[in-house]
């Protein structure tokens, strides 16, 4: 599955045009992890648990994403978008999208 | 009394150990900053060599990134008279610079990133945010 969020894919002749596809996770965040990062917000500098576990969540959207247009006999996604919002206190909710098309 | 010490010895090791932490992370950014600039990431979507594309794909890299404590209290006290937060300015710069890097760190080889996106999202109310940044990874025929 080829990717990529600008409007087709160079070098590459687009045939067919399949619509929206999406793929969204909604995670929640560890208790444990949190105490670490409580220590974190007092000293200030990057809370590696958290870019992990944004980093783990937002692959499964996309993977989501990629089962959604192989269902409907895609071979790439075009112009992708990522979206992220927090939908109540600790916990966020991961959607990507695109444009599944078949390729040359 | 007992709490008040407690905030000013939270403040004081925020304060010392937060210049810290940021000032190493500011050297670290300029060091890997400079050894990526061979790679250029534009916002734009128009390609000027189409021909001699050879592959492109995503990339993206994400950063969380938490401010320290004697920043999050001057960034309230700044919401009382209102105007530019500077304590928060450095915070969301870090993280960018950093989310910018991670994503080509990961599309190294690549000659080109297109339309390179930033987007920002708040982690928790106590100043962490996380920023990610993504674009096309373009290969050009060699």
């Amino acid at each position: 599955m080829l990717l990529t969020n600008i409007e087709g894919i160079p070098g590459r002749k687009i045939i067919e045009h399949f619509g929206l596809v999406s793929g969204s996770t909604v995670r929640a965040k560890n208790a444990f992890k949190d105490i670490g990062a409580s220590f974190k917000n007092i000293v200030g500098g990057e809370l590696k648990s958290y870019t992990a576990l944004m980093d783990e969540s937002r692959s499964q959207a996309v993977e989501r994403m990629e089962q959604q247009a192989q269902q409907l006999g895609a071979n790439a996604i075009i112009n992708v978008r990522f979206s992220t919002s927090n939908i109540a206190q600790g916990a966020a909710e991961l959607y990507v999208y695109g444009t599944a098309v078949r390729i040359e | 009394m007992g709490d008040l010490i407690y905030l000013i010895i939270l403040i004081g090791v925020g304060y010392f150990i937060g210049t810290l932490v940021e000032k190493k992370h500011y050297k670290s950014i300029e060091e890997r900053e400079a050894k990526l600039l061979y790679l250029p990431a534009v916002s734009s979507e128009n390609l000027l060599e189409e021909k001699m594309v050879n592959e492109a794909h995503l990339v993206y890299g994400n950063a969380v990134i938490s401010t320290d404590y004697f920043k999050f209290i001057l960034a309230g006290l700044r919401n009382l008279l209102g105007g530019e937060v500077c304590a928060f300015e450095t915070l969301l710069d870090r993280a960018r610079r950093e989310a910018i890097l991670r994503l080509k760190e990961k599309a190294q080889g690549a000659d080109i990133i297109l339309n390179l996106r930033v987007e920002t999202c708040q982690i928790s109310q106590v100043g962490s945010i996380e920023v990610l940044a993504y674009g096309t990874a373009v290969y050009y025929k060699k």
